[in-house]
């Protein structure tokens, strides 16, 4: 049956440092390059070298503006793939079980010799994590490299989901987010992680951090600016020809002031 | 969201035909031997064949039958136990009032539930997705669907004095479902500030998409076209779908070949906003995933 599981052993997942971030997009490149390799249906593309390509990815990296208050605008990027919720409605809603909760570490997965294809559990997630692959007809999603984790074949490094070793910048951490004492946990504890859509009542595992405040320098005036004053302006009023000019132009209809 | 024809289809061609299953069920109208197999094959046609056309959509119609077996949670999978059930109960029920011009009064009323409880189960695979604030209304969504299925099985039934009263109750549900819609999404809290989290720092707007390209996500969630007619498409589907049909039954005609025909219009034309308004049940609705796109 596709209950969830009440509790879950370990609540494996990811948190995303959106601070560290640089929107290199190498995550969505590893992802689609290990998930098309190994386990399951490989990520198919339609119309790869045509007018219109698309296809199926685990992990996109969207990016937003952020305009605050005062200051100037900040660029961040966003990487967003499964989050292994711990009410997660993808499973609820399935009807043939293919869909499934792990007790033992928490982990969301597809069977994918079941899945029927109806879409249903894409439908009720609210983060766009899963894709219905158009040439295998089933649900593809991030198993969290489940293939990678416990895999004895691999040096020990590399047992970590593919995304979160190849991040340049060290954005992407990996861990249990049960353990309050794992690296993972006290990360989410120091940094004030967050979850999306909490009003979604799912209960994400996967945890964000958010940007840290930027361009502090600034504001403390003794530091950075010590060239402002040579930067003011030196005339404020037109003299010669051009203060004619401005003056007449000034006169006639149309004028803003 | 996507309007999949497959599954405008079902919903439309599967609640009608449970929704005459019902009136049959009750012995509405009390009908044996030719004229009942007439009944039975109008309903099993509609019933049965919005069954098979939502199959149409699946990515492996083959392993349809898995879809039984999770019927504890998923009301997908209580859809397709109650269809099935029903119209097996209802085929023993057909089987007596054709061949055998008896009526078995408890199996009629068992079946006529069964039928009901597939449209309410049909309903709820809308209404219990929080990430469409416009199905995610419960008893409204299921409301509509019980109602247009109660008024088309009424008028395919005959029986005119409740198809009236029914079909201005789901005229009234229709527009109850319309006003209410229109301000779930902002209703349910969700904006691009909760989705990023990024909301307490600034304004946020989508700067730049993951991909040049669409996706599945943006052709399934975020279907558009269409939406500027919407108002027009309303006024159509609830005119073909409530007003026509409404005027056709309450038009002082005697003749018989007269009122068959007034009939046959009333149940075409309802066929026919039903399916607008179905349309329009999926065009319009918004997933909150389009938020991450900047769009709705």
């Amino acid at each position: 049956m596709t209950d969830l599981p009440q509790t879950t052993t370990r609540k494996m997942g990811l948190v995303i440092d959106l601070d560290t971030c640089v929107g290199c997009h190498a995550c969505v490149i590893s992802c689609k390059g290990w998930n098309t390799e190994n386990y399951g249906a490989p990520l198919s593309d339609q119309d790869a070298y045509g007018a219109n390509p698309s296809g199926t990815f685990l992990n996109r990296v969207h990016s937003y503006e952020v305009q605050p208050e005062q200051g100037p605008a900040q660029l961040i990027h966003f990487p967003k793939s499964c989050l292994h919720c711990e009410d997660a409605p993808c499973v609820t809603v399935c009807p043939t079980g293919a869909s499934y909760k792990r007790v033992e570490d928490g982990i969301v997965l597809v069977n994918e010799d079941t899945c029927i294809g109806c879409g249903l559990c894409a439908w009720s997630c609210p983060y766009g994590a899963r894709e219905l692959d158009l040439a295998a007809g089933v649900m593809k999603k991030c198993t969290l490299c489940v293939d990678r984790i416990y895999n004895q074949n691999l040096p020990e490094e590399d047992r970590q989901p593919a995304c979160v070793r190849t991040c340049p910048a060290g954005a992407r951490h990996f861990g249990d987010l049960g353990d309050p004492n794992s690296d993972v946990s006290q990360l989410v504890a120091a940094r004030g992680g967050i979850d999306l859509m909490p009003e979604m009542g799912t209960k994400p595992v996967n945890k964000y951090l958010p940007p840290r405040p930027k361009d502090t320098l600034a504001r403390s005036q003794d530091q950075i600016d010590v060239l402002s004053p040579f930067l003011a302006p030196v005339a404020e009023d037109t003299v010669g020809f051009l203060g004619w000019l401005d003056r007449a132009l000034e006169k006639l209809p149309g004028g803003s002031n | 969201m996507h309007p999949a024809p497959s599954v405008i289809l079902f919903t439309t061609l599967s609640g009608l035909g449970f929704g005459l299953l019902f009136f049959l069920g009750l012995g509405m109208p009390e009908v044996t031997g030719k004229v009942a197999f007439v009944f039975y094959t109008i309903a099993y046609a509609l019933g049965v064949g919005g069954l098979l056309a939502s199959t149409f959509h699946l990515g492996h119609p083959e392993r349809a039958w898995r879809a039984f077996s999770q019927w504890r949670s998923s009301w997908l999978s209580r859809e397709g136990c109650c269809a099935v059930a029903a119209l097996l109960i209802m085929g023993a029920y057909a089987i007596g009032a054709i061949f055998l011009g008896t009526h078995w009064t408890l199996l009629g009323a068992l079946g006529a539930s069964l039928s009901l409880g597939t449209v309410f189960t049909t309903s709820m695979i809308y209404a219990q997705l929080k990430t469409v604030p416009r199905w995610n209304m419960v008893p409204l969504t299921p409301a509509l669907f019980l109602t247009l299925s109660l008024a088309g099985g009424a008028l395919l039934a005959g029986q005119e004095g409740q198809a009236m009263g029914l079909l201005a109750l789901a005229g009234l549900t229709l527009l109850a479902y319309w006003h209410q819609g229109d301000r779930a999404f902002a209703q349910s809290g969700t904006t691009l500030a909760s989705a990023t989290g990024l909301g307490p720092r600034g304004d946020v707007r989508a700067f730049e998409p993951p991909h040049t390209g669409t996706n599945y996500l943006l052709r399934e969630f975020v279907y558009v076209v269409g939406r500027k007619h919407a108002m027009r498409l309303r006024a159509i589907g609830f005119g073909l779908a409530i007003l026509l049909p409404l005027i056709c039954l309450s038009l002082p005609i005697s003749g018989l070949l007269a009122k068959h025909l007034l009939a046959a219009l009333a149940v075409l034309s309802h066929i026919a906003g039903v399916a607008a308004t179905r349309w329009l049940f999926f065009a319009e609705a918004e997933h909150v995933v389009g938020l991450y796109y900047g769009k709705r």
